[in-house]
């Protein structure tokens, strides 16, 4: 449940984001520490590319900066992905779709926002058919800044978000369970009548995980 | 009963280290070739740690749960019938109860299991996979048969190790004695190790996914195991029909290393083929050049 007792509704997005952002989980005791440097090593990419920022995907996967030393390559389904990327502004549209298809991911799953336009609109601010924060709808793990950036810059997002899984953090997907209902509500809110099915996320209420 | 069990679990933990350590060379080669540096020689282990512990929320009743673990169970028997060694007391399995045919039909267990848990999901591109590898099977079935076909006729037995302890010295080998055999044979093993020109099936960064579409999380994990255990399986069963077997596990790493590298090259070299043209392609050379082994071999007088 996303309220608090001090704050309510929107008030609380900051906070709720900031108290997630640094959770090193108490037992973290040695197998675990394995399984999250294989998992830190091998990161199967859904690449969204959702507006122009997909063009830089291409430069990472291929010879000239070669993601896949890195254990980065890309996935062909949702079901097989560990990481989202968001590349670009997101279209009303496309945000169901990259809901639906974050939803199918399996856990754990991380999310990469990338551009301008997904963090703040960019300069689509004013648009009337993209939405402007990702992180209202989607648990954003990593942001790369810039206006498109760099094959170079996504390469240190990756290495930053590889860092992170290794030192267990839990990541956005926790989040994304927890407070499901502001998310969902935030989606209503854009999406109104239109929103994806609700079978892609019952199992985050009924909070058994197979 | 002990020494069973230990032997067992040698081979099993054995194919699995090869399985991921090939597999990890075959993605550095490739990316050499593409002139990058490629992921490390482990990455395959890594991927298929990661994917054993992943959740797994996708289900498609009961069926698409069990046709993994009949794969699975597929790999793990022709791992244990299939002879590592020869001359040796290790590294048999129950290789001594089994046989080429037993093998044969080990060998089939795989794709039924991939059809009846793909059918279940329902998943139109893994629909779609699977008509695919079916229609692939019907190619390369037939061939790869007859290749095994010639050795058990030309050594008069379909036990492994018979075959393995005729070929005593190297210019005993199959390959040598029989190489008519070796080239309808190995095409065939290309295509079921799903290597580059017959990999429609799988088909990586093609649009559909291949028959393991549905697959995320723990299933698809194992499905990777059983990949990797499948290929060593197959690799020793042509070094010890064909290369002579080995005696000791570095004479058994440098063949199937040899006949790895081989196949790599291969299918690094060549283009992937459409389905029909990978049936057509198979039932034109390699069969012909079956037939024309079989006839050489059973009814010209040299033989
Ligand atoms: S941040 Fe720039 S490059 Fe990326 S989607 Fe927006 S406008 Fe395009």
């Amino acid at each position: 449940m996303y309220h608090k007792n001090e704050c309510e509704g929107f008030q609380c997005e900051q906070r709720m984001l900031e108290d997630s952002l640094g959770q090193p989980n108490g037992e973290f005791g040695i197998l675990d520490r394995l399984v999250a440097w294989f998992r830190q090593r091998s990161l199967f990419v859904l690449a969204y590319g959702t507006g122009c920022g997909a063009i830089e995907m291409r430069p990472l996967m291929t010879s000239r900066f070669d993601a896949e030393r890195f254990g980065i390559i890309g996935a062909p389904t949702p079901r097989q992905a560990d990481v989202l990327v968001v590349s670009g502004y997101l279209a009303i549209k496309t945000l169901k779709r990259v809901i639906r298809s974050y939803e199918q991911m399996q856990e754990p799953k991380y999310v990469i926002a990338l551009g301008s336009c997904a963090i703040n609109g960019g300069m689509y601010w004013d648009s009337y058919n993209t939405i402007k924060q990702l992180d209202q709808y989607l648990p954003v793990d990593m942001y790369i800044n810039g206006c498109m950036p760099r094959p170079e810059a996504l390469i240190e997002g990756f290495v930053a978000l590889q860092k992170r899984i290794k030192r267990g953090d839990k990541g956005g997907y926790a989040r994304y369970r927890e407070n499901i209902d502001w998310y969902k509500a935030n989606q209503r809110k854009v999406l109104g009548d239109n929103m994806p099915p609700d079978y892609t996320y019952d199992w985050y209420h009924t909070g058994d995980l197979a | 009963m002990i020494h069973h069990l230990l032997d067992a679990l040698a081979m099993l933990g054995m194919s699995y280290v090869i399985g991921f350590l090939f597999y990890g060379f075959y993605r550095q080669f490739n990316a050499r070739v593409q002139r990058r540096w490629g992921p490390s020689i482990w990455q395959n282990f890594f991927d298929n740690m990661k994917f054993l512990f992943k959740s797994e929320t996708v289900s498609h009743g009961a069926m698409f749960f069990f046709g993994p673990m009949i794969i699975m169970a597929g790999a793990i028997t022709t791992v244990l019938f299939v002879p590592f060694l020869k001359d040796s007391i290790w590294l048999q399995g129950f290789s001594q109860s089994g046989n080429l045919i037993l093998i044969i039909y080990l060998l089939v267990v795989g794709p039924l299991g991939n059809a009846l848990a793909v059918g279940s999901s329902g998943n139109p591109y893994g629909v779609m996979g699977v008509t695919r590898g079916l229609t692939r099977l019907m190619g390369l079935e037939v061939p790869f048969f007859l290749g095994l076909a010639l050795v058990m006729l030309q050594h008069q037995s379909a036990s492994v190790h018979v075959i393995m302890a005729a070929q005593d010295g190297i210019a005993n080998w199959n390959l040598f004695t029989n190489p008519i055999a070796f080239i309808v044979m190995l095409l065939p093993f290309i295509a079921s190790q799903n290597a580059s020109p017959f990999d429609v099936v799988g088909a990586p960064v093609e649009v559909y996914a291949g028959p393991r579409v549905e697959f995320g999380g723990r299933l698809l994990g194992i499905l990777m195991t059983q990949n990797m255990m499948m290929t060593v399986a197959k690799l020793v069963l042509i070094v010890d029909l064909f290369l002579g077997g080995a005696t000791t596990v570095p004479i058994l790493l440098v063949k199937a290393f040899a006949l790895f590298l081989l196949t790599a090259m291969i299918s690094l070299a060549f283009p992937r083929l459409k389905t029909e043209q990978t049936v057509d392609f198979f039932w034109k050379i390699p069969l012909a050049l079956g037939v024309i082994g079989v006839i050489a071999t059973v009814w010209l007088p040299w033989s």
